[in-house]
């Protein structure tokens, strides 16, 4: 068929008063097939196994915030990652690196505010870290692939793919990532005996955040912070498989009531506060 | 017309400006580095054997970390079955290489400053001490 300019341009026209799009047309010749194929992609997106097959790990954090309001000035855990795993003291908040930090119920659960809150809650700090989502919206975004979910739910940094470009940071509704805007080992100058010689530190022009010390899983150990806090004998921290019907977060949260942050997201994450 | 003298001189003038920069190197040719193993963790072994054989190490560490960066960080496997002997390593730059090659100055680099690379792994992985107070 040899069709002129001008019958080209209409049939485009007329096609796109239709709305007859690339998808629309798709939709037309093989029903449903786009939307299965977009959902397989969806779930290895996010490092899901294959459809229907769970995970035998995936690991979580619970923190039971009535525990840890008692021990109001308690840092312990956020000393213990930052010690950890180099983390600088910047000082300036606006540069600081946090992995672990504490903060008020009103700002972690600003959804949460009803008029009257609990006083026993009100103004009371209690630590946060990154929620190792089910979705997590970070690695979705991420264009190398330095951020990624493993099969145990854990969200990874691999800081050798990382070219700082903070798009997960935009991401991430939680402001569980820090770019680190200088040098972390400047903040080390004169104190290098406080660096831990087993871990690295991070560089200029990277995004860190809380990946639930996987270093220390491999050896059978649990994250830092929990073994800080069950060393003070205060265990606000539990951590544990979610897979596993009889691990102790899941017995816990068969007990207590039990809130995530900004659960309307849908990014379903793995952090679980007690309150 | 024929300025076969001129001509020559030229030529000569040329040839040895030509040829000064392999001229002027010549007898004093670097040493190749001889790298260090007197360290007290290899002391100790009684087979003095790195993670693979000598020669892979030699010819291939650059790639050979980089699988045990990946096989770490992005397979979660941080044990390293050698086929060199059968024996078990953490996969770690920090607490395997830099355990037995505490030298790095004697070891690493000197191969490195020869051969002028600079890996740029040393921005987060932290030396071993030994090396920086030599520094
Ligand atoms: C158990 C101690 C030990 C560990 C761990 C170890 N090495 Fe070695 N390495 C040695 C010894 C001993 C030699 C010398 C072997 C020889 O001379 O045959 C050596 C040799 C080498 C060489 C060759 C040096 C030369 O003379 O050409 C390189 C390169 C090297 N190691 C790099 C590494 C790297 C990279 C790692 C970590 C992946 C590592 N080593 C881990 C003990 C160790
Ligand atoms: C026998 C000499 C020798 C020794 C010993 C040696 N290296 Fe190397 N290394 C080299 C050479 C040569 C290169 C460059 C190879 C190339 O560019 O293809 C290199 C490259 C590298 C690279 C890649 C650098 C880059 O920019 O791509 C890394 C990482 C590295 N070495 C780590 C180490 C570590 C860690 C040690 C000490 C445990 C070590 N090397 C010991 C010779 C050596
Ligand atoms: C931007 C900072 C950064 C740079 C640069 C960097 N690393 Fe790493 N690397 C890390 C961090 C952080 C980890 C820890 C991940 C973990 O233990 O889960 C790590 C882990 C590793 C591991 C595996 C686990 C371990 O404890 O060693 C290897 C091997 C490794 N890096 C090799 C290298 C090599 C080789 C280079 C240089 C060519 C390099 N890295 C450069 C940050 C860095």
């Amino acid at each position: 068929m040899k069709a002129s300019r001008r019958e080209f341009l209409k049939l485009a026209g007329v096609s796109a008063l239709f709305g007859l799009g690339a998808n629309a047309a798709f939709e037309l010749l093989t029903p449903g097939a786009l939307e299965a194929s977009s959902e397989v992609a969806h779930g290895a997106a996010h490092g899901e196994a294959a459809e229907g097959v769970q995970a035998a790990t995936r690991w979580a954090m619970v923190i039971d915030v009535r525990k840890c309001i008692l021990q109001e000035d308690c840092q312990d855990c956020v000393l213990a990652c930052n010690s950890t795993h180099n983390i600088p003291t910047v000082g300036n908040p606006k540069e600081e690196i946090k992995w672990i930090w504490k903060d008020t119920f009103e700002h972690l659960f600003p959804d949460q505010h009803s008029q009257y809150v609990d006083e026993g809650l009100e103004g009371k700090a209690f630590p946060v870290m990154c929620n190792h989502c089910q979705y997590p919206p970070c690695v979705r975004v991420c264009p190398t692939k330095a951020t990624f979910k493993r099969p145990d739910g854990i969200v990874m940094m691999d800081m050798h793919r990382c070219i700082g470009c903070r798009f997960c940071m935009a991401a991430c509704p939680y402001g569980a990532r820090s770019f680190n805007w200088r040098d972390p080992r400047k903040y080390f100058e004169g104190k290098e005996a406080m660096l831990n010689p087993e871990q690295p530190t991070r560089t200029k022009g990277v995004v860190e955040k809380c990946t639930f010390c996987p270093e220390r899983l491999a050896k059978g150990l649990e994250p830092a912070c929990v073994e800080a806090c069950k060393k003070r004998k205060s265990d606000c921290l539990i951590f544990g498989n979610l897979n596993d019907p009889e691990s102790e977060v899941r017995k816990i949260l068969r007990k207590r009531t039990s809130i995530r942050r900004k659960p309307e997201l849908g990014t379903q994450p793995s952090v679980f506060f007690l309150v | 017309m024929y300025d076969l003298n001129k001509i020559l001189v030229g030529l000569a003038i040329f040839l040895l400006f030509f040829t000064f920069p392999i001229l002027y190197g010549m007898g004093s040719a670097v040493p190749a580095p001889k790298p260090k193993l007197d360290t007290p963790e290899i002391q100790k072994l009684t087979d003095k054997k790195c993670v693979e054989d000598t020669h892979f190490m030699r010819t291939s560490h650059m790639q050979f970390l980089n699988y045990w960066r990946d096989k770490a960080v992005r397979e979660d496997q941080r044990t390293y079955d050698s086929k060199l002997n059968g024996k078990k390593y953490d996969i770690s730059l920090q607490n395997t290489c830099m355990k037995c090659h505490s030298n790095k100055k004697d070891f690493c680099d000197s191969c490195h400053t020869y051969a002028s690379v600079k890996p740029y792994c040393w921005d987060c992985h932290i030396e071993p001490k030994a090396a920086k107070e030599s520094m």
